[in-house]
């Protein structure tokens, strides 16, 4: 039973909720990361006062969670300005950078791993000189990773700071460039607006984000994140929907990116399951609410397992399966056949270290 | 019910069925585990806390588990579990016991950001408490458990936690965890004392859980309000000897101990800055556990 997905849809169900409901409530929302949003959700509804204290409490730590994470990106993009500004290489935020620092609804309770950034391709070398020179160092210590991101990622290996530990992405532009689809990273940052109050950071414009998260959420988007980021989707688009005449505008804009696709699957799935107030004009325009057809029937089969919080509770015998596909399809739509054969040989036959947890910091709780 | 009324058939076929559920202080917790061979010492160590209704919404729920394949028979390997989430590496499987603990402070660290948790030991006499931060070494755990057998209540041994609404602390009384040479200490000091058998060779060396005292367990629920911060330090040889802390310092010992002052921002300052306030803050360093008692002894006096 997905209860994440009815209450984000209907609040008011929350009342109808037992204990053991609570309980598993609290335990998919922990594995959607939705913890937070949750709470903001409900508060803003005006039901607070309706959460026993058992569920109360998890919901506001992962509040605060997100409180205080917001708190260091708005820090971190001063920081990163800070880097840059002597090179004029502006600071453009995505993905959950650009919402906190825009103020957009779809900041709200949102937890996230890191920081990322657009920038100019001709000015990635230095910026990533100057990043360095200021702390930042390169995560990723295999040379054929190093490689592989280089030559055909979008973004560099993530960077980690020596001191503050925040991890950052930089992008040169929002999808592999061996990816089909080729959106224009310059299109991109000549759209981009800069934030009040905090001069010399920018974000992609309100339309480019959507398709941003949109493409993301369908091309790479981890297993673990795919529910939240179909919240993000849904909180963006009705923002944007506030102004009817935007959805035209963001259509046209998805065009012009060749990122129809993606947006037209983002539409699809935001409306079933989230119940996202698409009009039918667009809805109809990009073929979003279509049925029938072997490949959109897999599509569904595939996501409608994926966009749940990846909890026992909500998996079925065909959950590992719909795991692969996803997997499968990410890297098909990242790369030509050739390039895949070769990037997947060589993950079997030197597949990645498992990373070791200490058992427990001495610090933290002996 | 408490868990010790089960019979020993009964708690063993619940924790490798769907799990014993028990309250610990402000949390409920449900315990699995495929691991059987810690059922009995499982079973003292928590035998006076209550068990909680099927029904009832449980904060944590873990589990020990045997490694997977052939880690299952060949150096066998025990996993710590929360709700599908692994944690940490595996580790052997002898050290099952205390790594069902260290589980349960992370899942306490980890999921609770409602309430300031501090890295500090707690004990209470009425409803005055002294709170024990310190760094590994320092004796607090020691000091705690000979405290616990002489009159105070165990609020905790690791995990001190305070609210942010009322700034009273929160006790768990869970099993209080010795290490190398203080584990006979105790042992001599408080024969009565339910100590588990010693692990050996734990990334904190030799390892013994120590079972919290009944009134403990029953007066986990007491409001408490933290009296006196204790900065304890063991030397061998020294008088036990309290030595006022200013507030400034005493903040800081708080704060370096917190461990999610990070997270709770303006409220975790607010939250130290309050306890800081109402406590008397000294610095104590003992050699011997009877003096040291004796000490507390005396600040419990004062305080009626």
């Amino acid at each position: 039973m997905n209860l994440v997905l009815s209450v984000l849809r209907q609040a008011e169900s929350i009342r109808q909720l037992g204990p053991s409901e609570w309980d598993l409530l609290i335990r998919q929302c922990r594995h959607a990361n939705l913890l937070g949003r949750l709470y903001e959700r409900l508060r803003a509804a005006g039901l607070e006062a309706e959460i026993p204290d058992r569920p109360r409490n998890h919901l506001q730590s992962g509040a605060f969670m997100a409180e205080q994470q917001q708190f260091s990106i708005r820090r971190e993009a001063r920081f990163l300005r800070e880097a840059l500004a002597p090179y004029e290489i502006p600071v453009i935020l995505l993905k959950g950078a650009a919402y906190v620092a825009a103020g957009l609804p779809a900041a709200q309770g949102r937890l996230f791993a890191d920081v990322d950034i657009l920038v100019p391709h001709d000015h990635l070398g230095t910026a990533e000189s100057a990043l360095m020179l200021t702390g930042w160092q390169s995560t990723v210590s295999d040379a054929y990773d190093q490689r592989y991101y280089r030559r055909w990622m979008h973004e560099l290996p993530a960077m980690r700071h020596i001191f503050r530990g925040t991890t950052l992405d930089v992008h040169h532009t929002i999808l592999p460039p061996t990816a089909r689809l080729k959106p224009d990273a310059r299109l991109l940052i000549e759209a981009s607006v800069e934030i009040p109050g905090l001069p010399g950071v920018r974000t992609l414009s309100l339309q480019d984000l959507i398709l941003h998260s949109a493409s993301h959420l369908f091309h790479e988007g981890e297993p673990d994140n795919l529910l939240r980021d179909l919240t993000d989707l849904d909180m963006l688009l009705r923002h944007l929907g506030q102004d009817d005449t935007a959805w035209d505008g963001l259509a046209d804009r998805a065009e012009r990116l060749q990122l129809s696709g993606p947006l037209s699957l983002a539409l699809r799935y935001t409306a079933r399951l989230l119940a996202t107030p698409v009009p039918v004009r667009i809805s109809k325009r990009l073929g979003s609410d279509a049925t029938g057809g072997i490949g959109r029937h897999l599509l569904d089969q595939l996501y409608n397992r994926m966009l749940r919080p990846q909890h026992p509770s909500t998996a079925d015998g065909f959950t590992p399966l719909a795991r692969k596909a996803l997997y499968i399809r990410a890297h098909w739509l990242r790369m030509p056949p050739l390039l895949l054969a070769y990037h997947l040989a060589h993950k079997a036959l030197f597949p990645p270290a498992q990373e070791a947890l200490p058992a427990m910091d001495d610090k933290k709780a002996a | 019910m408490k868990v010790s009324e089960l019979s020993r058939e009964s708690f063993r076929a619940r924790l490798g069925g769907e799990g014993v559920r028990l309250a610990a202080g402000p949390f409920n917790c449900r315990l699995q585990s495929g691991v059987s061979e810690i059922a009995d010492e499982l079973a003292h160590l928590y035998a006076h806390h209550p068990l909680i209704d099927d029904s009832a919404f449980v904060d944590f729920h873990v589990a020990i588990q045997p490694g997977h394949g052939l880690r299952r028979w060949v150096r066998p390997q025990a996993r710590f579990v929360v709700d599908a989430i692994e944690p940490f590496t595996p580790l052997p499987r002898d050290q099952s016991l205390p790594m069902l603990e260290w589980g349960l402070n992370w899942c306490i660290t980890a999921y609770s950001q409602h309430i300031l948790v501090i890295h500090a030991a707690s004990v209470a006499r009425g409803r005055h408490a002294a709170i024990l931060p310190a760094p590994p070494g320092s004796g607090k755990s020691t000091l705690c458990a000979a405290l616990v057998n002489r009159g105070w209540r165990l609020l905790s041994d690791e995990l001190t936690l305070i609210r942010l609404d009322t700034g009273e602390l929160m006790g768990l009384a869970r099993p209080v965890s010795l290490k190398n040479a203080s584990i006979d200490i105790i042992r001599d000091y408080a024969p009565e004392a339910f100590l588990t058998r010693p692990v050996r060779d734990t990334s904190k060396g030799t390892v013994a859980l120590m079972a919290p005292t009944q009134t403990s367990v029953e007066a986990v629920n007491t409001p408490t309000r933290a009296t006196w911060m204790v900065l304890p330090r063991y030397r061998a040889g020294a008088e036990a000897r309290l030595t006022p802390m200013g507030s400034g310092a005493a903040f800081l010992q708080l704060a370096d101990n917190a461990m999610n002052y990070h997270i709770l921002g303006a409220r975790g300052f607010a939250a130290v800055g309050r306890t800081v306030d109402q406590c008397r803050n000294y610095s104590f360093e003992y050699s011997r556990l009877d003096d040291a008692i004796a000490v507390f002894e005396r600040l419990a006096e004062d305080a009626k």
